[in-house]
């Protein structure tokens, strides 16, 4: 067991931790953050996705160990302070960009990793992005317009409903 | 009305908050107390007979509880095949026992033979490591054609690998061969539907909890249909009696029809459960989906289109094999047959259709429904011949479909493959889809993609699907051995909102939005005060579940039914409260009202007084405010519709890029419209996948080489285009009530042959011959038919 330190979602957090869990399973298990999902053990879904030090970082990929001392954030920690859902939320709600929601965690922490990064994205740079977040409900249609309505772009040319 | 939240209403999803902000609770998501692990042991040979297996270093490890294998359940039943298909000959299919865990033989890779439950996940997996399996692996039988005529069997006991040899409509045999051997012209096609893997993001799961004080058993399972689970689990496998089992589907991360079906790993983990007395949960790994979830597709046709002189189609006739894997899952026989054979006359007039389907028993993983299933098959065999007879006859590919469209006016109409089509216009699904897709700019379109250096391809495709998968009598005569009904309650609680409690299952559809919407309409009263229950069997009525579009069009008509039962009560109690005879009662933006008069009481005042009945006619009026109705149809719904894709092909590479794709569909009246389209998106993310990316792949020893996502290639974001969804040439279902038809596989079947008629114009228009090419069509595949053509 080894002790680690770390904050999530703003929270100072302290426990012990086998080497070998990784931040996912610590995440869900320990700390029942369950939003944080589980799809593929290969690295390539995205499922798991969350922030580590303000990077966009799979969980799975990681040991819970190694973020000792770091700041990670889940979808748990992504509303607005006042409990309403943030922008890119509300653009994935109002644009219908999700439907089972397995994928939708992980959509959504990289969405605002994309938006860091660049606030105003291309089409084709959000679907370049979107390259380790794999949906299989959406089609990816209404995720991209998601995003880039999020990001404040004029979206009426992108078909409607 | 129209409300802003009624029929029509593009309402947002309320089910979305909760996935937005990570409060979603699916089946992993939940943990019991005292909960224990389930690892299973799988095979990695495909085919072999179990000498022995021994458990005894295993059961030593730490952590460990209990071990199983085969021969712990030799006294229980095996997972049925849901429907009984009859050869040609008359002989019933052969219907080999699946049991719960492997006994005597592994049939395919991942095929489980022993589980073991631990403390934690970790110490289940290595204890399945120290478990010593001595298993003789046998030759494996993989490709069809080998099956059915080698010697090397996946059930040894039947003595052949085909299930069943199967005729659609065997009466119609001889006159179709007639028409095709007299026919002007004939056009024949040989082609792979090629096998896929479902690939729900959320890996099966399964949790069993037993309490002993009364025998009771809770199964949490990722599930489309939780009371068909608990009824094979009951009726067909363990015995547990009904009463006694609650199955609950939570929130179910997809299906696409993966879900549909029970798998022994929810036997497994119930048995556990009550061994132990304790909580059992298993979860698979992405390697487990994809070598025990079952697959879809995988058939291997001939089809032949005969015409006479002027291009009208006389007859289609088909030969198909068709794998089921290893072991039948519960629909593995309809979806072939009856969902496959009976729509083998597409949207045509075509006097003569006949359809051979032989199944075949190999050593894979069990192959069952996957978004369409056996529709997407059949539009994609006609709808390429088709394409290939226009080319050959020198026909434009639009006015050959047009010339044997069924006309408006024609129904309802009597296919040549046995079903009644209640309504459609294909040809205005056409007009429209040439219209919003800019058919005419085409042209030029193609002469911008040259001037890049790449080939444009126009590609087509008219579809019609039996969905809304339901009358019982229909499917009875069709082998189904259950009933494919829906149902609802609605409960209205004395303070005026309403719990609707509904058969069908929501993994993404957005029940939660669009039923309360129908209800909403119906009794004029907010949405928001509308809450729909579903899932759990000791919460809904005895639902039928979620899969072949059949959601809206069987339980939604359920709810209507139900809602209606409520609404003539209440008529009552309000006829009641304002002295007035219910015939005289109107119902109006939640206002009961006397005709003709300003007396009234509104809905709520209603409810309360159904759960506060003083001063009641108690002989006249039962207390209470809550109605429950069986929905069974009088025919499948159709939905059509018309579609078209622009690729754009690189020929230095091979690599081919969906630039624009149109979909056009009837589905009837729309209670939803951003739900229905993000329905048809899927779909053609699915369809597109299948057509461009997307392969399962078996060695010749069995083992599966497309195993995980960097193996299989699934659909991202960057493979796929914006779409152009309508549905504005909606023809209502004439006989449920809402005039609503299924979409949620629509996509799925009217994309692939589409995507690769398209593929196929673009190769001609740069000279190359190339009359067909089998999907995936993949880089590779298009540079080695463009040389070789």
């Amino acid at each position: 067991m080894t002790k680690v330190t770390m904050t999530i979602n703003g929270k100072s957090v302290e426990a012990n931790v086998e080497g070998n869990t990784l931040l996912s399973s610590f995440l869900r298990e320990d700390r029942r953050l369950t939003g944080t999902h589980i799809g593929c053990d290969t690295s390539q879904c995205g499922a798991c996705l969350v922030h580590v030090n303000g990077r966009a970082v799979k969980s799975c990929t990681m040991f819970a160990a190694e973020a000792d001392g770091a700041e990670v954030s889940t979808i748990e920690g992504q509303a607005n302070a006042d409990g309403t859902m943030n922008v890119i939320q509300q653009a994935f709600q109002e644009h219908h960009g999700l439907q089972c929601g397995f994928c939708t965690p992980g959509m959504v922490m990289t969405t605002a990793a994309l938006l860091k990064d660049n606030p105003k994205p291309t089409e084709a740079e959000v679907r370049a992005y979107l390259e380790g977040n794999i949906c299989r409900c959406t089609g990816y249609h209404n995720i991209v317009k998601a995003i880039m309505a999020a990001s404040g772009q004029d979206i009426s040319a992108i078909a409607a409903e | 009305m129209p409300k802003d939240d009624g029929i029509g209403a593009a309402t947002v999803r309320r089910e979305d908050v909760r996935f937005l902000t990570g409060a979603g609770r699916y089946t992993d998501d939940i943990k019991t107390y005292g909960e224990a692990a389930a690892v299973f042991a799988r095979s990695t040979v495909a085919n072999g007979v179990i000498k022995s297996i021994d458990t005894s270093a295993a059961e030593g490890m730490p952590g460990v509880l209990a071990i199983f294998t085969g021969e712990d359940f030799t006294e229980v039943g095996g997972n049925p095949a849901g429907w009984l298909i009859n050869s040609r000959d008359g002989t019933p299919m052969h219907e080999p026992k699946r049991p719960v865990l492997a006994h005597g033989k592994v049939r395919h890779v991942g095929d489980a033979y022993a589980a073991v439950i631990a403390e934690t996940v970790e110490q289940a997996k290595n204890a399945v490591e120290a478990i010593e399996a001595d298993i003789e692996e046998l030759p494996a039988v993989v490709n069809m054609k080998d099956a059915l005529s080698g010697t090397d069997y996946v059930h040894d006991e039947i003595g052949t690998n085909q299930c069943f040899d199967w005729g659609w409509i065997e009466d119609n045999r001889e006159a179709t061969d007639a028409a095709i051997k007299g026919a002007h012209h004939v056009t024949t096609l040989e082609l792979v539907n090629n096998r896929l893997v479902p690939n729900a993001m959320e890996p099966r799961c399964s949790m069993a909890q037993y309490n002993r004080a009364n025998d009771e058993y809770i199964l949490h399972t990722t599930s489309q249909n939780p009371h068909l689970t608990r009824l094979l689990i009951s009726a067909f496998v363990l015995g547990i009696p009904e009463n006694k089992l609650t199955v609950i589907a939570p929130d179910v991360g997809g299906g696409f029809g993966s879900k549909i079906y029970h798998y022994g790993e929810e036997a497994l983990v119930l048995a556990a459960a009550k061994k132990l007395n304790r909580p059992v949960k298993w979860t698979a790994d992405r390697s487990e989906s994809f070598l025990t979830d079952a697959h879809g597709r995988d058939h291997v046709t001939k089809i032949e289109l005969a015409m006479d002189a002027e291009g009208n189609f006389l007859a289609f006739r088909t030969e198909t094999y068709a794998n089921v894997g290893a072991y039948l899952s519960n629909f593995a026989t309809a979806t072939p047959t009856f969902l496959h054979g009976t729509l083998m006359a597409g949207n045509y007039t075509v006097p003569n259709v006949y359809v051979n389907v032989k199944a075949v028993f190999t050593n894979t993983a069990p192959v069952d429904a996957y978004r369409g299933a056996g529709r997407p098959e059949a539009t994609y065999s006609l709808e390429r011949v088709i394409d290939k007879a226009a080319r050959e006859i020198g026909m434009d590919p639009i006015a050959l479909r047009r010339q044997n469209f069924i006309k408006p006016d024609q129904y309802p109409f009597a296919s040549a493959a046995g079903l009644e089509y209640d309504s459609g216009n294909y040809d205005a699904l056409m007009d429209r889809m040439e219209e919003v897709a800019d058919v005419a700019g085409f042209a030029e379109r193609r002469k911008a993609s040259e001037a890049k250096g790449l080939l444009r391809g126009f590609g087509v495709n008219a579809y019609i699907e039996a969905c809304g998968i339901a009358p019982s009598n229909l499917v009875g005569v069709l082998g189904s051995r259950v009933g494919l009904y829906d149902a609802a309650t609605v409960r209205v609680n004395a303070t005026g909102n309403l719990s609707v409690m509904v058969g069908a299952h929501s993994h993404g559809q957005g029940h939660e939005t669009a039923f309360p919407q129908v209800v909403a309409e119906m009794l004029g009263i907010d949405a928001s005060s509308i809450d729909i229950v579903h899932g759990d069997t000791s919460k809904i009525p005895f639902g039928m579940g979620t899969y072949g579009s059949r959601s809206l069009a069987v339980c939604g008509s359920a709810v209507v039914r139900a809602t209606e039962k409520v609404i003539n009560k209440a008529k009552k109690i309000a006829g009641h409260m304002l002295e007035a005879s219910d015939s005289d009662i109107e119902l109006k933006d939640g206002m009961f009202s006397v005709a003709g008069t300003d007396k009234s009481v509104s809905f709520g005042e209603v409810a309360l007084k159904a759960y506060i009945p003083h001063n009641f006619p108690l002989e006249d009026i039962e207390p209470g405010l809550e109605e429950t109705a069986f929905y069974d149809p009088a025919n499948f719904t159709y939905p059509s519709g018309a579609y078209c894709c622009e690729v754009e092909l690189d020929p230095e590479t091979g690599k081919v890029r969906v630039d624009r794709m149109t979909a056009v569909d009837d589905f009837g009246n729309v209670i939803n419209p951003m739900i229905v389209t993000g329905q048809v998106h899927g779909g053609l993310g699915q369809g597109i996948g299948q057509a461009l990316l997307e392969n399962t792949t078996y060695d010749e020893n069995g083992q599966l080489l497309s195993a995980s996502y960097m193996d299989y290639a699934m659909p991202r974001a960057e493979d796929l285009p914006f779409y152009t969804v309508d549905h504005s040439q909606g023809n209502p279902c004439t006989h449920n009530p809402l005039g609503v038809k299924g979409c949620g596989e629509a996509g799925a079947i009217g994309s692939p042959p589409t995507v690769v008629n398209a593929v196929i114009d673009a190769m001609q228009s740069g000279g190359k011959n190339v009359t067909h090419i089998d999907m995936p069509v993949s880089p590779h595949r298009v540079w080695s038919a463009m040389q070789n053509a």
